[in-house]
């Protein structure tokens, strides 16, 4: 296994693929260390997917390039095959085989054993060994999961890309999974996720927000917040519908989004201060009979950011 | 209206249990919904959210207690149950080689509305979702955000007293999910029950109550705000995890 930091374990150039009239990946670059927890983050059809095959070998660019190992995906996809691990979206075990049945084949495929594979795969084969003879497809979500990682994993890879792992799992599982994977980093892995769960990217150390095949940002989510270059006001009162409306109607208002039990308002003037524009919604609000409103100023969240930048792009919801 | 006579209670489950042999999968769990009121339904898969929610739409038998939705008693007026209800799951109810007009069409025929009825909703529908250029559009074709939106409105096209949403907003960009929230709330304003059933704890923070199942049971019931702080939890998704691992840890 490489050493971390010493290089890049993927290295994407203008990535672009069409399918008939939809483009699944609009000239995507990027770079992923080596020994980093990369995230992948966007909603349904922004090109996740599509863009896991190419750095799996799996599907050709139609224009760019990429390096997976210092591979190049088109030429060398043998060589990068036995070198990653992939795990795809969809479940991708053999519902009638048992859950050692599963391992062995795989390792099989690979050709090495499950014996070779052990140590990897150790600290997760011991949350579903209690289930090794259960067919796979009567498995739990969550442990489904854990089995098809282990199979990703089981000719010890390089690199780990997983496609949407947590999708449809309930939130514990989900977050079984990242501590998972987070052990797997520590130990000298590489891994890149795709998640349509915003939330999901704090786990990670550096995430590209994508959206309609295009990469908007890449930021370590813990300083995110830094891209959003307005003050961020939350404000929360009993009548929603009316509260959204009374902020859309605020003189300066730029956008307004129901945030959970709160609503998020921005403010289009330029140059505000932060107080000052909590002050004139509160103000704005009073008038506007809505007494009970709670005003205050809050950090922007990786939503916020990504919803900017959408409109920013000039985006439309789909 | 039978609903109104009982109060402005939309749902009314009182030690609502249902066994399978000697597993119980729901576990003598009561709660109310007001009208009006955007409720959300929360548990880990097995918890036995989904047998709960198919008593309460009057598909399944409870083995004790008992469940008034709509103003129905779900075990001796499951007709009128469903009825009274709309249903819209996370794989959406659209068919997808039909047009959006021929969707609102077929599901208006299905819920007996009139053709003038019909005529009359769909042109607010498609005004309202801003559909027009594509009413003669295959589902198919449209995007994920405006199928969300368009199975929502047709779960609604017969004004239900309670409205139960699965999942509804997986998988969709952040401006798309607020849209749809911003038509639930207005769909709730207007006086129609949302029961929404998902176990993406962010969606949980956009109800004005949530309930959380564990096991069978209900162990935690209030405002997002409420539990927030009972349980000094950052988010739904940290109260909800501590509350699991308790269950499974038991």
């Amino acid at each position: 296994m490489t050493a971390r930091g010493d290089g890049a374990a993927i290295e994407a150039l203008g990535l672009s693929r069409r399918f008939d009239d939809v483009q699944a990946l609009d000239d995507v670059s990027f770079e992923v260390r080596s020994g980093e927890l990369f995230g992948f983050i966007g909603p349904d059809g922004a090109g996740k997917t599509t863009l896991f095959r190419i750095l799996a070998t799996l599907q050709r660019p139609d224009a760019g390039s990429a390096r997976v190992l210092g591979l190049d995906v088109v030429k060398d996809f043998w060589a990068i095959r036995t070198r990653i691990g992939y795990m795809p979206g969809r479940f991708s075990l053999y519902a009638d085989l048992s859950v050692e049945e599963n391992l062995r084949f795989f390792a099989s495929v690979f050709g090495t054993t499950l014996e070779q594979g052990a140590e990897l795969i150790a600290p997760i084969y011991e949350q579903i060994a209690p289930f090794k003879d259960r067919r796979a497809g009567a498995l739990s979500g969550g442990m489904k999961q854990k089995l098809a990682l282990c199979c990703a994993l089981v000719h010890t890879p390089e690199l780990l890309l997983l496609d949407e792992p947590t999708t449809g799992v309930d939130a514990v599982s989900r977050r079984e999974f990242w501590d998972l994977l987070e052990k797997l980093r520590a130990g000298g892995l590489t891994i890149v996720a795709s998640t349509p769960y915003m939330d999901e990217a704090s786990r990670c150390e550096r995430v590209a927000l994508i959206q309609r095949g295009k990469i908007l940002e890449i930021a370590d989510p813990r300083r995110i917040g830094e891209r959003f270059d307005r003050p961020l006001i939350a404000v929360r009162a009993a009548e929603r519908i009316r509260l959204l409306e009374a902020l859309r109607a605020h003189p300066g208002a730029g956008s307004v989004f129901p945030f959970g039990d709160v609503v998020h308002y921005t403010d289009d003037r330029p140059g505000g201060d932060a107080q000052a524009i909590a002050a004139s919604v509160r103000d704005d609000l009073v008038a506007h009979g809505i007494e009970d409103a709670d005003v205050e100023v809050v950090p922007p969240g990786i939503e916020d950011v990504f919803m900017a930048l959408m409109q920013r792009r000039g985006m439309e919801a789909a | 209206m039978t609903g109104s006579a009982r109060g402005d209670r939309s749902i009314e489950v009182d030690g609502l249990t249902r066994r399978f042999g000697t597993f119980t999968a729901v576990d003598a769990i009561s709660f109310d919904v007001a009208q009006g009121e955007v409720f959300g339904f929360l548990g880990a898969n097995g918890a036995g959210k989904t047998t709960a929610i198919r008593m309460l739409i009057g598909l399944l038998a409870p083995t004790a207690g008992s469940a008034r939705v709509a103003g129905y008693d779900v075990a001796t007026q499951a007709e009128m149950v469903k009825r009274n209800i709309g249903y819209m799951s996370q794989r959406f109810s659209l068919y997808e080689d039909l047009t959006v007009r021929e969707n609102i069409t077929l599901y208006g025929g299905i819920y007996g509305l009139s053709d003038e009825a019909i005529e009359k909703r769909t042109a607010e529908l498609v005004d309202r979702l801003d559909l027009r250029d594509d009413v003669d559009t295959r589902v198919k074709s449209i995007p994920l955000g405006w199928k969300q939106k368009l199975a929502f409105s047709v779960a609604v096209l017969h004004d239900p007293k309670v409205v139960f949403l699965d999942e509804p907003t997986g998988g969709v960009d952040p401006i798309t999910r607020r849209q749809f929230w911003e038509l639930i709330y207005t769909t709730a304003a207007a006086g129609t029950t949302v029961f929404v059933t998902t176990h993406y704890m962010d969606e949980a923070e956009y109800c004005d109550r949530v309930s959380i199942m564990v096991d069978g049971r209900i162990v935690a019931l209030g405002t997002p705000s409420e539990l927030k702080a009972q349980y000094e939890a950052r988010t739904i998704d940290d109260v909800f995890v501590r509350l699991a691992r308790a269950g499974n840890a038991a």
